[in-house]
């Protein structure tokens, strides 16, 4: 395998006691990729994540995250975890939320520097969060709180950023906003990027390939190369519908319809 | 003394923590009386059995609500034992009381010694951990990504939290040390939207609230029959809740953000 892969799993397998997540998982990913990864309610999306950051280790095979097992390339991720919300009561401002991104991880106060207010400060405008910068964070928005918690990811300067369901509770233009939100700063800052998602079709035009997750395995390519009738049979091992309506794609997978 | 309770207090809120906090009072109640029972030091007693409580919840407990339940049972137990104690040990009443309801007026100054360093080993281990203990209670997926040992650092929280709630203790007595952990921190927290500020406000009404309740103590002398004055204790209560009340009135009128 070529060691200049962004991510890497070879056979990656991960069973859960009797339950197998994922099996025989093979894939790479370009550095300055973005990929989608899109799947059905319990097709291993998570867990898939959770492995790529070394949060899981696999039960069999093998994981690179630029030529390093996962554990050991902490400081190339940026993550955003599902579901954010954050108590209204939190007694801490935009700007402190980010700020922990940058330096959150050392131990000791945090002295005052120029420097990294300038970082936050910049990480702030670089996700539009400026104007609510000295905002409580739990009473902000759904929307504004996922690009506070981009700007947490990137604050950190990571190569690798990870995102797990960051269009979920949102609507379609919150959607399309996050997406490209994400691309920009992908583009800007040379990122790959690993986004997770049930639906397609608001990652269309911004990603460069799909992962497609469906019971434990996987496929990747180009949208067209994925999301189609024989390659979803197949890997879906049964017959699976794809429809196109009015420019939307939808996945009828027998009881399973996802857009 | 107040101020650390007060900068403790604060993490011991916003972690969901207060009745681990004071369960582990009340578990050092236990220890004071199980050493005056067998005749070692009661405040060795209370150090030896605050800091294991945390240990305990802190292992039986990961999750908020599993760590209710273990705080919970661990908490009955210890109290059983400890009225046990209270019960079998009949001749030293005075150090019983100064147990329950502290003595403020007659602390003695080798004791004070040992409460100001210790207290100082706990205010700086609490400024060594307060970033990583913001990043891993405001999002702790994210810290645990960015390489912040948050099981390791809860724990380690604990810990600092017992060994400050049992220097308290000596002093204002158990029954009161929540309060000057709580009151003065949750006060804070209505009123100030950003940490380390917050932490400051948190101390400096732990240690106004603390003056004032001596303060009234002292001139509560003579409002009852008898010679004696109100215990300090009480108007620690009472001035903590007080604060705690007139934050929240505060806090409610005024803005409410796209509410």
């Amino acid at each position: 395998m070529s060691e200049t892969a962004a991510v890497a799993f070879v056979n990656v397998g991960f069973r859960r006691g009797e339950r197998s997540i994922l099996s025989r998982v093979t894939f790479q990913i370009a550095a300055g990729e973005f990929v989608g990864v899109i799947g059905g309610n319990g097709a291993g999306k998570s867990t898939l994540l959770q492995l790529t950051l070394g949060l899981l280790g696999p039960s069999s095979g093998e994981i690179r995250i630029f030529g390093h097992a996962p554990r050991e390339a902490r400081g190339t991720f940026g993550y955003v975890p599902q579901r954010i919300e954050l108590d209204p009561d939190l007694p801490l401002r935009a700007s402190d939320f980010v700020a922990l991104g940058v330096d959150g991880a050392r131990f000791g106060l945090p002295l005052p520097s120029a420097e990294r207010r300038a970082r936050v400060a910049a990480t702030l405008a670089d996700v539009g969060a400026t104007a609510f910068a000295g905002e409580p964070v739990g009473r902000l928005s759904g929307g504004e709180q996922q690009r506070l918690a981009i700007a947490q990811a990137i604050a950190g300067r990571p190569r690798l950023l990870l995102l797990d369901e960051p269009l979920a509770n949102l609507d379609i233009d919150g959607a399309a906003e996050i997406v490209e939100l994400v691309a920009r700063l992908a583009r800007e800052r040379g990122l790959t990027v690993l986004l997770v998602a049930h639906d397609v079709n608001p990652l269309v035009r911004a990603m460069d390939r799909i992962l497609y997750l469906a019971d434990g395995r996987a496929a990747i390519g180009t949208v067209d190369e994925i999301v189609n009738e024989d390659t979803l049979s197949r890997l879906y091992d049964r017959p699976v519908d794809v429809l196109r309506v009015r420019g939307r794609v939808i996945v009828v997978a027998g009881d399973e319809v996802h857009e | 003394m107040a101020a650390l309770s007060a900068a403790i207090g604060y993490f011991v809120v916003l972690r969901g923590l207060s009745f681990a906090g004071h369960a582990v009072t009340d578990i050092g109640l236990t220890g004071g009386a199980g050493a005056l029972l067998a005749g070692f030091d009661p405040l060795a007693g209370l150090f030896a059995f605050s800091i294991g409580a945390a240990a305990a919840v802190g292992l039986l407990g990961a999750r908020a609500r599993e760590r209710d339940l273990a705080t919970g049972l661990v908490l009955a137990f210890a109290l059983g034992v400890g009225a046990l104690f209270l019960h079998l040990q009949t001749r030293y009443a005075n150090a019983q009381s100064a147990l329950l309801f502290g003595s403020v007026f007659d602390t003695d100054p080798g004791l004070l010694r040992v409460v100001a360093l210790v207290g100082v080993v706990a205010a700086a281990a609490l400024a060594i951990l307060y970033r990583p203990l913001l990043f891993s209670t405001v999002a702790p997926e994210v810290a645990r990504t960015a390489g912040v040992a948050v099981g390791t650092v809860g724990f380690a929280f604990l810990i600092v939290m017992a060994v400050a709630v049992a220097e308290t203790a000596q002093i204002v007595g158990v029954l009161i040390a929540t309060a000057l952990l709580v009151g003065p921190a949750a006060t804070a927290i209505a009123l100030v939207r950003d940490p380390l500020r917050g932490i400051a406000l948190a101390m400096a009404l732990g240690i106004g609230e603390s003056w004032a309740a001596i303060g009234l103590a002292y001139a509560s002398f003579g409002w009852s029959r008898g010679a004696h004055s109100w215990p300090v204790s009480f108007f620690v209560a009472v001035l903590a809740l007080a604060g705690f009340v007139a934050a929240q009135a505060r806090r409610d009128r005024p803005r409410r953000r796209d509410a």
